[in-house]
């Protein structure tokens, strides 16, 4: 079994104290730390323990500048087989369309029966990229999957709907996945393991090697751009209690009295 | 005349919120421009449904086939590719939820029409839309344009919108020839699986301790336990909790887990993505202890602590057991 993975490298946000920057369209990112996009890790994951189980090989995308070979080179640790990097000036201020064109583009050099992504990522949220891939390429797809499994020519996909209730479809292969975080549990990988792959080569590829023009990528091949950013305002906003943990904590539990608990 | 075609969504035999919702959104936006709003509605035997949405809309395209019973993108993306090609609405709105998610972007490559994801704003300038989406798990908003010319595809934020009450429209039900032929799909819907059955039933609740990412490692959690035990509360949690097998999915509140509707919600440690926070609607007072000033659940929270959780947490929970014992 061929397997592509398409990957991303985000900022790691959930816990930082963020600003934005001068340009007021996305947000200071120097002293975040980035690694591999949530999603993408169980999407990598997946694809290994695939590989483990029937064989094949993996091979991983990611789009991006050079920073972008260090989530590349921790997939290859993890077990990949190959990374590829697409970089180009002319992919800046790609969209979510114009990224699945590039991705689409790239995955069209290689063989394969399954093509895994992330549902979304962590920093633009679109939660498009790998549908919108799936249908470029004009293979079935099925977005959201927390479990599969292969048979045969085709796979059984559960997707996760509202509320926790899952549907279950059966999909010819070739075909594209994008899957929920906690599908698997993502192997650790230690800094040995990275340098062991340290001196593997990640090869490069622009618009001209995957025979895009320059106005079909980045912001001319978009169908949207980002005008600003700003942080939402909170409403009303809560209550702020403030003091030491002991007086924190008689506040709280008058409140949670006063609602009818700790009786 | 300009016209929005709303996605009706609807799953076992009911209409989904988010299809008011975004009929409401859609209803506003018309009347901005002198255009209608109308809805597609899929389905089999939906005939009540579309009884329901009467005075929501203009008109209700109404296509009825067997092999609509149960969404399936393939067949959607059919029905709608032909009805959006015969309509050309200005815009098309969706939900961003499990159907929309599945359907949207590939509707929109198939018809290359532009499309934004996950809008939390829709305004419509002239021909030019400026709408409002969220960036790194809702810590900034961001205001987005459309670079090319419609129509245009919109897939909305469950939630996101009110639905206002509005005169009811008067409505006509159109029924529509289904596009649908009986060749073979490389996509088909085998069964829906329930949602697992767990120990407790965070629905039923009172009073909820629920954690998240600040919790950090499994073994934090007894400490979460104890105090809950000791306010006579039950425990809960955000996805990443579950997803990494720290505690079952029952335990989940939010769009992919549990809506829950206790008096008291105590957030440890959680962000307020609104994956979470979507299944907080029916909550009375939520209290929120988190590092981060700026983080969204403060936005939601009615008392809020910026703290590190585990320097209070030990407090909290000492003080509620010697309280309980009395």
């Amino acid at each position: 079994m061929n397997i592509i993975v398409c990957v991303k490298r985000v900022p790691e946000t959930s816990e930082a104290d963020i600003s934005i920057d001068k340009s007021g369209k996305d947000i200071d990112k120097s002293g975040l730390a980035f690694d591999l996009n949530e999603w993408d890790s169980y999407a990598i994951e997946e694809a290994i323990q695939l590989k483990e189980k029937i064989g094949g090989t993996v091979i991983v995308l990611s789009m991006g500048g050079e920073d972008s070979n260090e989530p590349l080179r921790k997939c290859l640790a993890m077990g990949a087989d190959d990374a590829l990097r697409l970089t180009d000036q002319a992919f800046n201020g790609s969209d979510g369309f114009a990224t699945a064109k590039i991705l689409a583009e790239a995955i069209r050099k290689f063989p394969y029966d399954l093509i895994l992504t992330g549902a979304q990522a962590e920093d633009d949220g679109f939660g498009q990229v790998g549908v919108t891939v799936a249908r470029l390429l004009g293979v079935p797809h099925a977005s959201l999957v927390n479990r599969l499994e292969i048979q045969d020519k085709k796979v059984k996909a559960h997707r996760e709907l509202e509320g926790g209730l899952e549907e279950v479809y059966e999909i010819d292969l070739p075909a594209l996945l994008t899957l929920q975080t906690g599908i698997n549990e993502p192997r650790y990988v230690s800094i040995m393991g990275i340098r062991k792959v340290a001196k593997k080569e990640i090869k490069a590829m622009g618009a001209s090697d995957l025979g895009l023009k320059p106005e079909e990528v980045g912001l001319k091949g978009s169908h949207i751009q980002l005008e600003k950013v700003f942080f939402p305002s909170v409403g009303e906003g809560a209550v702020m209690i403030e003091g030491n943990a002991e007086e924190i904590t008689l506040k709280v539990l008058d409140i949670v009295k006063d609602r009818g608990g700790l009786a | 005349m300009k016209e929005i075609i709303v996605l009706a969504e609807h799953r076992r035999g009911e209409l989904r919120d988010v299809t008011w919702e975004m009929l409401s959104k859609g209803r506003q936006l018309a009347e901005s421009m002198g255009g209608e709003v109308n809805a597609a509605l899929l389905g089999k035997g939906v005939g009540s449904l579309a009884e329901a949405l009467k005075g929501k809309a203009n008109r209700v395209f109404l296509v009825e086939d067997s092999r609509l019973d149960v969404f399936n993108s393939v067949t959607y993306e059919k029905v709608l590719g032909q009805l959006l090609t015969e309509r050309k609405p200005f815009l098309t709105l969706m939900g961003h939820t499990a159907m929309g998610m599945d359907l949207a972007p590939a509707l929109a490559t198939q018809l290359n029409i532009p499309i934004a994801t996950d809008c939390i704003g829709i305004c419509l300038d002239g021909d030019k839309g400026v709408l409002n989406r969220q960036l790194y798990g809702g810590k900034v908003n961001a205001e987005v344009s459309f670079v090319k010319e419609g129509p245009y595809l919109v897939t909305v934020r469950a939630g996101a919108f009110p639905v206002e009450e509005k005169s009811p429209l008067s409505t006509e039900v159109v029924s529509l020839p289904s596009p649908l032929t009986d060749e073979g799909l490389a996509k088909r819907f085998l069964q829906y699986v329930e949602a697992a059955v767990g120990e407790v039933d965070i629905t039923q609740a009172d009073i909820l301790v629920a954690v998240g990412r600040g919790i950090k490692e499994p073994e934090n959690i007894p400490m979460v336990k104890e105090f809950a035990d000791a306010v006579g509360g039950v425990l809960a949690c955000t996805r990443p909790v579950v997803d990494k097998k720290w505690l079952p999915k029952d335990r989940q509140v939010g769009t992919s887990g549990k809506t829950v509707k206790p008096k008291v919600y105590i957030a440890l440690g959680i962000s307020g993505a609104f994956q979470h926070t979507a299944g907080l609607k029916g909550a009375g007072t939520v209290i929120a202890v988190n590092k981060d000033p700026k983080a969204p659940i403060f936005g939601v929270a009615h008392y809020g602590i910026v703290a590190d959780m585990f320097k209070i947490l030990p407090v909290l929970k000492d003080k509620a057991k010697e309280l309980r014992k009395r």
